[in-house]
């Protein structure tokens, strides 16, 4: 019962073109977006074209005892696609159709390979939208984000990926296939296993197809630009406007590291001696989104701070061009970036920017920081170089103290990111003993063999 | 040092890397393969297993690293600001270095790097052609299987008479507003001589002189891009000689990659020799394509146009956009003749998979890329389709032959000639 046994299977299975085994291939297969992480080699690579393709390569690796590492783009951040133990990593990208846009029911269906920016080129002509946006919109897979349950910038109003998964076929370690969920807004039936298997990690089962729920494209946005002098008055105006009943589909903050990196970096025009900027769109029925507008900018005003409004599309570009240039404008600082996605609820985001402040203080790092302060999804983003050793150590410590804070404020580990390989270690700080357990037992009912995603959230 | 020299230098490049995948979003080659050692973010990883001596030559991994278009997409898509075409470039070269080149590449870049054999095989080439290519109606296609070139593909017929044999070296104007020296490139020498005619003809109209050096040969980036930097260094010297001795205002190319290999090229790969460094510097502040030379050193006068009633559309070439930054320049020229209609692609800087010899030796994956391409051209219902850049004319001129569309392909400067 070899690895080449093994390959023959697969390739037997699948087909010689579906299945990668070159050295220098597999190299690429050995890593993903998450900084700071081991590259250990997959030994195979294959690319299944349907549900019952995966099937099989369940069933080949039962049977030689290996492990599968479902992968769509490789772009997370947590060290979910890394193939920890070696054995199959199960790339998804040749299942790429979008099988149904349905306009009737504001469904769509997909297979899981398909990214996440052509289903809403395909579902736009409807004059619909499907919501959740995270920062690689235009290269991640559905299965990958459905996997990881990814955010954005739209999850305040909007919500993430979780509110809008209605369906799922699902590959078990066992190699049977479950279908749960669907079209209907409404199932109570059983579990909700669909909520189970979103965020799973693809560490309960592999899945082939997705039923996403979509939404009316909004017709009208306003876009403004929020500069305070002090960080608690931006915390006040976060928590006021949310008080007036407006909830913005965007409400970005940006610390003052960030923002002095930004202008140095792209020149945008923003202020570089104000504490903190908010970008803050609502968006809606035209005559709402002006009165919505109305309320923030008074809300800005009265928190002392100084707040522009987007006349037109070109406005609203430049506003959101220092949004946009936050990673890119850290991430060009330094080589290594780590970026982190503690999350605590919003009342505490100033608290949690200060601590952040004196953390970086203390181990002498540069942290910037922005994020979607409107659900309390903070980016604290460390810029270091992973050829440091000693730096690196004082990274490490500082990364534990803000998961530390973060929990101490009701918050959670993350945000959006998912656990991982990178966050596995902090998992019983929030869930506990019997939290762990918890998570144990569902893994162990689903996945005896721990064939699936191994070394990922919990191990066996 | 220069990174195409001494590996390690490359280290920068390669650290700045945060292996996000934005990458994957551009790659044209990805985007048929969905294969991670298509995209930059896969190569820099090779690269950096290599750097750090985890990975040696082997075929398998020179494979992979010629299984790139060097279109910069992903250099331009970028977040952190990282040039993968240069690891690619390092990458090829430290390769050849440890392995040495195939024969037949060996072979043909000693020819280029010659420029006397190069141009007799050219001119013997040209009378000879018919043997192994026979006429169709929209170029040449080869009469027999020969490596790399599918029966299907439609060529340009060789020039009866290269652009450099018939030229003028003097092309002198009564008051010139400025003296030029005009680097032909192949294509153009070669391939599309009436390239170069129209470009003398806007530069006369424009009272501008042109200086057309008879001893100048391929620019040398083909063989760069295969790895064989040392000859590509030659190459690079031999131009820096012929034009630092000419007493000229700029030095004007047709062609994105030749503009590259004075403005880029050359500096890099004479970076570590005093003496021709501070001459190819000098070069390259004064090397402009063609339309940034009319458009923003000149200006031409445009109400002397001619108007020329076509329905237009322009493909922007890799190393006119994201390697020289001139694609403004030649879209405003062609704008600015009378009786144009211009109708601007969906994706016009989507690259056409050309890359030079790439539709060579990777044909059917070069013509899954020009597919995109030839769909976007088609729904613009252009008459003609304006590119500039000989290689992509190829590329072009063959897929409209496949799929037996109606443009014709020409370069920017031929269309501006014709409202003269």
């Amino acid at each position: 019962m070899s690895k080449q046994q093994a390959i023959q299977a697969l390739e037997h299975a699948l087909g010689r073109e579906n299945v990668i085994t070159k050295h220098e291939d597999l190299v690429c297969y050995s890593f993903d977006a998450t900084p700071d992480m081991p590259n250990p080699l997959p030994d195979v690579v294959v690319t299944p074209t349907c549900t019952e393709d995966v099937v099989k390569v369940v069933n080949i690796a039962r049977e030689y005892k290996t492990p599968i590492y479902p992968r769509g783009s490789g772009t997370n951040l947590s060290g979910g696609t890394i193939p920890l133990h070696g054995g199959i990593v199960l790339s998804t990208l040749k299942m790429n159709k979008i099988l149904e846009v349905d306009a009737d029911n504001l469904a769509a269906v997909v297979q899981p390979g398909v990214i996440i920016q052509d289903l809403n080129n395909a579902v736009a002509p409807h004059g619909l939208i499907y919501p959740p946006d995270p920062g690689t919109v235009a290269t991640a897979t559905m299965g990958g984000s459905v996997s990881e349950c990814s955010g954005g910038l739209r999850g305040l109003k909007y919500g993430v990926t979780k509110h809008y998964v209605m369906g799922l076929k699902v590959v078990l370690a066992d190699g049977q296939v479950a279908r749960f969920g669907g079209k209907t807004v409404k199932n109570v039936t059983a579990y909700d296993l669909v909520k189970l298997f979103t965020g799973a990690e693809g560490t309960l089962g592999i899945i082939t197809e997705i039923t996403v729920k979509l939404i009316p494209a909004p017709e009208a946005r306003a876009s403004m630009l929020a500069t305070f002098d002090r960080l608690e008055d931006a915390g006040n105006a976060i928590k006021g406007i949310i008080a007036n009943k407006v909830i913005p589909a965007t409400l970005e903050i940006m610390d003052q590291a960030t923002i002095r990196t930004v202008e140095n970096f792209a020149q945008v025009g923003l202020p570089t001696d104000v504490r903190a900027i908010l970008l803050i769109e609502v968006d809606g029925i035209p005559e709402v989104v002006e009165k919505e507008a109305e309320k923030v900018v008074n809300v800005v005003k009265e928190n002392n701070g100084k707040i522009k409004k987007a006349k037109d599309d070109k406005e609203r570009e430049s506003l959101w061009a220092a949004r946009r240039a936050a990673l890119p404008a850290l991430a060009q600082l330094k080589p290594t970036t780590v970026l982190e996605d503690a999350t605590v609820p919003r009342s505490k985001i100033t608290e949690m920017l200060v601590a952040i402040e004196k953390i970086a203080a203390k181990y002498d790092l540069n942290i910037g920081t922005f994020g979607h302060a409107g659900d309390g999804n903070l980016h604290p983003t460390i810029l270091t170089d992973a050829r440091d050793k000693e730096e690196m150590e004082r990274v490490h410590k500082a990364v534990d103290e803000i998961f530390k804070k973060a929990l101490e404020l009701g918050g959670t580990l993350s945000g959006e990111h998912g656990i991982g390989m990178a966050k596995s270690h902090f998992l019983s700080w929030e869930l506990g003993q019997s939290g762990m357990d918890v998570v144990r037992k569902i893994k162990k009912a689903l996945d005896p063999e721990g064939i699936l995603n191994p070394g990922k959230m919990v191990s066996n | 040092m220069s990174y195409l020299k001494h590996y390690p230098e490359i280290e920068n490049e390669i650290i700045k890397c945060m292996k996000c995948g934005n990458c994957q979003a551009v790659c044209p080659l990805y985007k048929e393969t969905k294969f991670e050692g298509s995209v930059a973010r896969g190569k820099v990883k090779l690269a950096e297993a290599v750097l750090k001596g985890k990975l040696e030559y082997t075929e398998d991994l020179a494979k992979i690293f010629e299984t790139c278009l060097t279109c910069k997409a992903c250099s331009a898509n970028c977040p952190c600001g990282v040039q993968p075409d240069k690891i690619v470039l390092a990458a090829r070269a430290k390769l050849v270095k440890e392995r040495g080149l195939p024969l037949i590449k060996d072979l043909i870049f000693k020819g280029l790097s010659k420029p006397s054999l190069f141009k007799t095989g050219m001119a013997i080439g040209s009378k000879t052609q018919g043997l192994f290519l026979k006429p169709t109606e929209k170029g040449m296609s080869p009469r027999y299987p020969v490596s790399g070139l599918q029966l299907r593909r439609v060529l340009p017929k060789l020039a009866d008479r290269s652009f450099l044999s018939t030229a003028a070296e003097e092309n002198k104007v009564d008051n010139p507003k400025k003296k030029v020296a005009f680097f032909t490139g192949c294509t153009t020498n070669f391939l599309y001589p009436q390239v170069g005619e129209a470009l003398l003809k806007v530069m006369q109209r424009n009272n501008v002189e042109v200086v057309v050096p008879k001893d100048q040969h391929c620019c040398g980036v083909p063989v760069l891009l295969h790895g064989d930097v040392n000859t590509a260094a030659q190459m690079a010297k031999s131009h820096v000689d012929i034009f630092s001795k000419l007493d000229v205002d700029a030095i004007i190319t047709v062609c994105g990659t030749c503009g590259e290999s004075f403005s880029k090229h050359y500096p890099e790969l004479l970076k570590d020799d005093a003496e021709y460094s501070a001459k190819a510097n000098k070069l390259a502040e004064k090397t402009y394509d063609f339309a940034q030379f009319l458009v923003d050193i000149l200006p031409i006068d445009r109400d002397v146009l001619k108007p020329v009633n076509k329905t237009v559309t322009y493909h922007v070439p890799c190393h006119i956009g994201r390697g020289m930054n001139a694609h403004q320049q030649q879209i405003e020229l062609i704008k600015s003749i009378p009786g144009i209609k211009y109708i601007p692609l969906k994706q016009p800087d989507r690259c056409c998979g050309g890359a030079g010899s790439f539709s060579l030796t990777h044909y059917d994956l070069s013509y899954r890329v020009l597919k995109h391409k030839l769909a976007d051209v088609k729904s613009t219902g252009a008459d003609l389709l304006i590119t500039g850049c000989g290689s992509c004319r190829m590329q072009l001129t063959d897929g409209i032959a496949q799929e037996n569309l109606s443009q014709e392909v020409i370069h920017t400067v031929e269309l501006l000639a014709k409202a003269y």
